[in-house]
């Protein structure tokens, strides 16, 4: 069967002093080729360990994860990973950053220039090859992240709070890049943010995950990714439906941060 | 004391006239100019150039002026050179008083002239005129009851210098030299001996300067001056090569398992502040004191230090770095070899920067201790034969060397690791 599937993954780690932590209970999701879902949370909800489940470089204790048929028991480059930031190679160019994964596979040169030259075109940095990483800004270096994750041709695309190290403008123009990438590449993606606004925007689905332990609280089915592939994004903030879906889970959100402190208070 | 106010005295008066030189030019409004807040503002403080050039420059020209170098024309007063006179009243023991007149020729040792013993008339009476030679900055003893008629006698003794009166014990200052009389009624002359330097404390910049052109042609002690300096720098370099070659994997390994850093974390952190001239006597002990012993101290010299900078590099590699690779279907060698590595090049050359200095200091020293050859052997030989010119040139020969290793070390790091701090 094509697709990811989280099946009752539940994660729990003992502490040096004894205790031990619930990060995520019996958490499913079943994901079809293509979609786009964002994962949204307050902090500490366990976002980024079913994440790095996903990817492979943790094993839940629990449940598994099975992309293609596969069950994910590591990191692979089927799986392609976007970092929040710093995770570029600063001793290589940009050219050699976006080769990286097929170089991995063995790549010929020639081939491996070519796929570079027509990424760094998709994501909007043409003739950038030769510069040096970190004479490029902060937006510059993820969208080279992005064209570094699918210069390896992966069937999802895993997004660690990709835009969250971004100044509020160009986070703007970086999601509408995300959504143009979702539909013209078709690829999975799972990506994960605690912005609100860019949750709904982005996600075909959008869960929301609730803390302590972190299980899927609830699900919305978003029709505003695909609008923004037709449609100028800013027009969509300004839906009726988009705000008004902003703000209901604005306030779930809200009301689980005021639970965590309530809690915290008790203590 | 007087030379620290002068070089203070200096320091203000040169802060003052550029300050009043630059303030008649109009500068460059470049924005730290602009800027209101300096005081506390770390970026705006730039080295000023031109205290750079007069604090050298000044650092000389004191030097020169007080060994009376021939590079300027303006000295402090130097020692008394020439003739210096002065009469002497004696009382024999029948009671009976005689003058004498004393002649003393100070002569500078450096023209290596020594001046004739002059030929005086003795004059008349029990008191006989009497004349010395001596060094510029050295002292005569007058002996007036060894040249006088019945000096020996047991109360024979002087009573005036020019006319003064002067008792045992006592000083009294004529032109240009001080005389003490001893307890047993000796004169002891103290001609004047100005501001400078003796050369044996500090030889003139130009002594220095002829003195390695002597060495650096002639060579000292068998060897030529290349041969000193370089087998110094070879020492070091085979020493820290050695230390890299072992401590960077070591250091490797220790970041990247738990076992080799279980094991090898006590070693390295007991020996780490060991100071290598401390271990200098057990490997002279064990190696002797030929080239083994000294390559063997600096490679321990460098070994922890490119140990630990290696260690920090792998441990200082953002695990999103190595979760990106792994996600992008790398092999854990390519990770080693592609990313890990290379992400700790900056630390490596930290490590070897602090690790050459410390090793050019450490080889110094061993010389000193023990040495057929090398610049520390070189100077610590001349001390022995008061050849300060030589340890100055050596000192200094020795400060450009470990100057020049830090720039080239700096410049192959901006060279190699650009992304550093970036």
């Amino acid at each position: 069967m094509k697709g990811l599937s989280i099946e009752n993954v539940s994660m729990r780690f003992d502490l040096h002093n004894g205790n031990s932590i619930q990060a995520l209970k019996d958490v499913s999701l079943e994901i079809e080729e293509g979609q786009i879902i964002t994962v949204l949370g307050p902090s500490g909800c366990g976002k980024t360990t079913l994440l790095n489940i996903v990817a492979g470089f943790l094993a839940p204790t629990e449940g598994r994860v099975v992309l293609n048929d596969q069950i994910v028991l590591g990191p692979g480059p089927e799986r392609g990973m976007v970092f929040q930031q710093g995770a570029l190679f600063e001793w290589m160019n940009v050219r050699s950053n976006v080769a990286f994964g097929p170089r991995m596979k063995g790549m010929p040169k020639d081939e491996q220039n070519e796929k570079v030259k027509h990424l760094l075109e998709v994501v909007g940095l043409a003739d950038f090859e030769d510069k040096a990483v970190y004479e490029l800004s902060g937006g510059m270096q993820q969208r080279v992240a992005l064209a570094r994750c699918l210069a390896n041709d992966p069937d999802v695309i895993l997004m660690d709070e990709p835009l969250g190290a971004l100044d509020a403008l160009t986070r703007e123009k970086m999601q509408g890049l995300v959504i143009k990438l979702w539909k013209e590449t078709g690829k999975t993606i799972l990506l994960i943010t605690h912005s609100v606004e860019e949750a709904v925007l982005l996600g075909e689905r959008l869960l929301v995950l609730a803390p302590r332990p972190g299980r899927i609280h609830k699900e919305y089915t978003l029709p505003f990714a695909e609008m923004g592939s037709s449609m100028d994004l800013r027009d969509v903030k300004k839906l009726k439906d988009y705000t008004e879906t902003r703000d209901e889970i604005l306030s779930i959100i809200w009301e689980m941060e005021e639970e965590i402190m309530g809690r915290v208070e008790e203590n | 004391m007087t030379i620290l106010i002068i070089y203070i005295l200096i320091f203000i008066a040169a802060f003052y006239a550029v300050k009043v030189v630059s303030s008649m030019r109009t500068s460059r409004k470049d924005y730290t100019s602009l800027k209101t807040v300096t005081f506390g503002d770390e970026s705006a403080v730039s080295p000023n150039r031109a205290a750079s050039i007069i604090s050298v420059f000044s650092i000389f020209l004191i030097w020169a002026a007080f060994t009376g170098s021939k590079l300027i024309p303006f000295h402090v007063p130097g020692p008394f050179i020439g003739e210096l006179g002065f009469s002497y009243t004696a009382m024999n023991s029948l009671g009976e008083t005689d003058d004498a007149e004393v002649t003393i020729t100070i002569y500078d040792v450096q023209t290596g002239e020594i001046p004739d013993k002059l030929d005086i008339e003795p004059g008349t009476g029990f008191a006989i005129n009497d004349t010395y030679q001596i060094v510029a900055w050295r002292s005569a003893l007058v002996k007036v009851k060894r040249n006088d008629v019945g000096g020996k006698d047991s109360d024979y003794k002087v009573i005036a210098i020019n006319d003064q009166e002067i008792s045992p014990n006592n000083e009294l200052f004529i032109d240009d030299a001080r005389i003490y009389m001893t307890a047993k009624g000796t004169l002891s002359v103290t001609p004047s001996k100005g501001w400078q330097m003796q050369p044996v404390w500090l030889p003139a910049p130009e002594t220095v300067w002829s003195r390695l052109i002597k060495v650096s042609s002639e060579g000292y002690k068998n060897f030529s001056l290349f041969e000193h300096l370089g087998w110094s720098l070879l020492r070091v370099v085979v020493g820290f090569t050695a230390g890299a070659l072992i401590g960077i994997p070591l250091g490797y390994a220790m970041g990247l398992s738990g076992w080799f850093r279980g094991w090898f974390d006590p070693i390295v952190e007991f020996m780490r502040p060991v100071p290598p001239l401390a271990l200098i006597p057990l490997v002279i002990i064990w190696f002797g004191i030929g080239e083994q012993g000294k390559i063997i101290l600096l490679f321990l010299a460098s070994l922890w230090i490119m140990t630990i900078s290696a260690r920090a590099g792998v441990s200082g590699v953002k695990i999103a770095k190595i979760h990106a690779a792994y996600s992008l279907g790398a092999s854990k060698w390519q990770i080693m070899r592609l990313v890990i590595v290379p992400n700790s090049l900056p630390e490596i050359f930290t490590g070897a920067r602090v690790s050459m200095g410390v090793c050019w200091g450490t080889v110094v020293a061993a010389e000193l201790v023990a040495a057929q050859k090398g610049a520390g052997m070189m100077i610590i030989n001349a001390s022995k034969f008061q050849m300060t010119d030589l340890v100055i040139m050596g000192i200094v020969l020795i400060g450009v060397i470990g100057y020049a290793i830090d720039i080239l070390m700096r410049i192959s790091e901006n060279y190699l690791v650009p992304w550093k701090g970036k």
